[in-house]
């Protein structure tokens, strides 16, 4: 039994009210972003659901492989079709639940007759196909409430509509339909799993990075143009704003005692971060900052830090433990990269003891002394570089395999 | 009575190999014009050590892992492993040794056949002295092993199954689909195939229905020598059989050799795309035609063997005679087997297959590749005709 179409389930979007259409058409966006190059693939978006049919059997496979990475999807399954007699009907429903494991398990037939005029109606036709089903799959059982396997049969006029076997989608929101943040990517662990769970909340990003050359090295920066690109497969496209941040980080390791530097350093990275999303548009800051992890993310530091500005400073990672998020940094695909050992501009003029209750009078006090403090900010925020990810495909060295 | 080739002048043999006939592709073929030019470039612009972690070295990698993913889609097993080795020798070596050593707590049990190459046979026996308990398979005078034989051999313990997919001598085809699917059923041993002779003229993957690893070799298929792999589904991994860096994630160490890697991996796409295979099935089919029309000779592995291995015995004449004479003529084959050819013992292959006794020492084997033409067969049938009179004089 072949089969050439995915019914999309949405997710949330259920609950959305009016706003719904918003939600439906960016999420058409978005798979369509998702799914691009492949050809054969027609994307139907309807009110409760989305039909995806592909007439060339690898891009199908290809397109089952990249949707459970969209967010906004609560589940997919793939649909087969029949002419609408009940001997088609009977022979497809039981490949259709054939697709699941079928030993021992529970299962339901529900039935949506929109042809009024096929001659069973649906109470007879779940006890037909329901009787079929059971007669030829061995270890099957009936249970109507939550069935292991349900096995839904759409009645039309021209053809009938199977699904049974459910693949789980990401959840969460469309990517885009909840606005825009800036996110703090540092190359870290945290951060790109930030972004992660900002994203499924269907938050779109752009990144910000600061890196220091010389003491930061090109990989450092390769690094993170890589996590950014691998958050791109969750939706849409990201723009990274590289931050050049020597100057200012010499500055502040010069003129501020040890005790306050990174505090300082950490409130003039938000302060640019802050003017780099007034000038995008974005509504929110991200960071993949974890309560007590650092010395910079005890609450005091986090108080001291956040004086800078007004903005909503999202932190979705705040109550999570280290193995947590090294979990879901695993699931996205993000740790390994994370954990290339290269120099980033927080691990360079470190000082040996940070304090971890700063007092902002005395931050404040020492940044006083740093008189150009807000022109090397300006200047930092005019000389950012932009990438716009995802870059063009990688190299595919085909001239030598 | 032994003329050795050898003796000759070396200045007159290299004069010689441009009008050569190539009929030795099972020893080893000619690399390609785009393999070599792969080998230089490589060797330019990748030279860097891909655990390097400067911009040269990542460049390096991902050429690496690129050769590895190419690799891997033509066995189609996207998500399985390649352990680069220095050749088919050493992925055997690993494969045995690596495979046994890693699962020994499941048991000690090992099954091969009795054709293996010397690679199989010598690591199985270093097994036997290590303690395991192994297991031979005979095989028919057509040189397939049975079915039946490897069901009643295989044991709860059984751990690893080696069996070759093409005989290096005489061609044998070893039902590997069959195979796998048994030893899948009946027992969760890893089922290692040597693919050195076959692949890229049958069809053989790591796919469900396939074997768990195999092994490939780079000269056999006009790549280089010296490149070869070990290839397995994504959680079949072995103990590695050498210590050092840690590089391929620790299963083979010693600084990978990328440009190595770039060869195997574009010679692989090569012989995996080309469609020589009919060519080889039909030239066979004429040499044995040509040569049942006398009764001197007979063709071993007749209906079981790949098309581009083509095993002659003839009767009460010394292999190395018929080698000789075709080599004046220009044309080189080779005896049973290029590894053995040297030395004067009886090979097991044929022990193995019972070759009738008054043609034992008379096997010569011709192997075709993808430079051969057809005229070439017709020269080595006119050959082979007036060797046949000399023979009938004489």
């Amino acid at each position: 039994m072949m089969w050439n179409e995915l019914l999309v389930r949405y997710g949330e979007l259920t609950l959305k009210g009016k706003n719904r259409n918003v939600f439906i058409r960016q999420l058409k966006r978005n798979v369509k972003a998702a799914l691009h190059g492949l050809e054969s693939v027609e994307i139907k978006a309807e009110r409760d659901r989305m039909f995806l049919t592909a007439d060339d059997a690898n891009d199908m496979a290809e397109v089952m492989e990249r949707l459970p990475k969209v967010f906004g999807i609560h589940s997919f399954s793939p649909v087969m079709k029949c002419a609408p007699t009940m001997e088609d009907i009977y022979e497809t429903a039981l490949s259709a639940v054939r697709q699941n494991e079928t030993e021992g398990k529970s299962f339901k037939v529900e039935i949506r007759r929109t042809d009024k005029e096929f001659p069973y109606i649906s109470g007879e036709l779940q006890q037909m196909i329901g009787g079929h089903v059971l007669r030829n799959i061995e270890g099957l059982h009936v249970k109507m409430k939550q069935p292991d396997i349900l096995l839904h049969v759409d009645i039309r006029r021209h053809e009938v509509l199977l699904t049974s076997k459910v693949y789980q989608g990401a959840g969460g929101m469309p990517v885009g339909s909840s606005g825009k943040t800036l996110l703090m990517l540092s190359g870290g662990i945290d951060s790109p799993v930030a972004g992660y769970m900002m994203m499924k909340r269907g938050v779109q990003i752009d990144a910000i990075h600061f890196e220091s050359p010389p003491f930061t090295s090109e990989q450092a920066k390769q690094k993170v143009i890589d996590l950014a690109e691998k958050l791109c497969a969750f939706g849409g496209n990201i723009r990274l704003h590289v931050i050049p941040f020597t100057e200012l980080q010499q500055k502040i390791a010069y003129k501020i005692p040890d005790g306050e530097s990174m505090t300082s350093t950490r409130r003039a990275m938000m302060e640019i971060a802050d003017r780099v999303r007034e000038e995008i548009g974005a509504q929110g800051i991200v960071t993949g900052e974890s309560l007590g992890q650092v010395a910079s993310q005890t609450l005091d530091s986090l108080t001291a830090i956040n004086e800078v500005t007004s903005t909503p400073v999202l932190r979705p990672l705040i109550a999570l433990d280290k193995l947590e998020i090294i979990d879901i940094a695993q699931k996205i695909d993000t740790y390994e990269l994370s954990i290339q050992p290269f120099e980033d501009c927080c691990t360079i003029f470190t000082p040996a003891k940070p304090r971890t209750k700063p007092k902002l009078k005395r931050v404040k006090h020492f940044e006083a002394l740093i008189e150009d403090m807000d022109t090397l900010i300006d200047a930092a925020v005019e000389n950012r570089y932009v990438y716009k990810l995802p870059l063009k495909k990688e190299e595919t060295f085909t001239d030598l395999l | 009575m032994m003329v050795h080739f050898w003796t000759a002048p070396l200045s007159c043999l290299i004069g010689r190999m441009k009008y050569m006939i190539y009929f030795d592709n099972s020893a080893t073929t000619k690399p390609k014009e785009e393999i070599l030019s792969t080998f230089v470039q490589a060797n330019q612009r990748f030279f860097a050590n891909p655990a390097s972690i400067h911009a040269a070295g990542r460049e390096t990698d991902a050429l690496l892992e690129k050769t590895r993913e190419q690799i891997l889609n033509i066995v189609g097993s996207p998500d399985g492993n390649v352990i680069y080795t220095s050749g088919g020798t050493e992925a055997n070596n690993l494969a045995l040794l690596g495979f046994a050593r890693k699962f020994k707590n499941r048991g000690r049990h090992i099954i091969t056949t009795t054709i293996e190459h010397p690679s199989v046979l010598r690591a199985v026996e270093q097994l036997a002295r290590e303690g395991f308990d192994i297991d031979y398979l005979s095989v028919d005078e057509n040189g397939v092993c049975s079915l039946d034989e490897l069901q009643e051999k295989l044991r709860e313990d059984t751990i690893v199954v080696s069996i070759m997919h093409v005989n290096n001598e005489i061609g044998a085809i070893q039902p590997i689909e069959a195979c796998a699917k048994l030893i899948h059923a009946k027992s969760r041993a890893i089922f290692h195939v040597d693919a050195v002779q076959s692949f890229g003229k049958l069809p053989i993957t790591l796919t469900d229905n396939g074997p768990d690893a195999m092994t490939i070799s780079g000269h056999k298929i006009h790549g280089l020598k010296g490149t070869g792999a070990l290839l397995s589904k994504r959680t079949v991994l072995p103990e590695a059989i050498n210590y050092g860096g840690g590089q391929e994630h620790g299963f083979r160490n010693g600084t990978v050799s990328v440009p190595d890697a770039a060869v195997l991996a574009r010679a692989m796409r090569l012989a995996a795309e080309n469609k020589m295979t009919s060519s080889y099935q039909k030239w066979r089919e004429q040499l044995i035609e040509h040569i049942e029309q006398t009764d001197v000779a007979i063709i071993l592995a007749k209906d079981t063997s790949a098309p581009h291995i083509l095993s002659v015995a003839f009767e009460k004449i010394r292999g190395e005679v018929a080698v000789n004479y075709f080599q004046k003529n220009d044309i080189y084959l080779s005896t049973s087997s290029a590894c053995s050819s040297k030395n004067g013992d009886l090979s097991h292959v044929i022990e193995a297959i019972h070759v009738p006794e008054h043609f034992k020492d008379g096997v010569i084997r011709i192997s075709f590749g993808e430079n051969n033409t057809d005229a070439e067969i017709e020269q080595f049938k006119k050959v082979y005709t007036e060797f046949i009179h000399l023979l009938k004089r004489g």
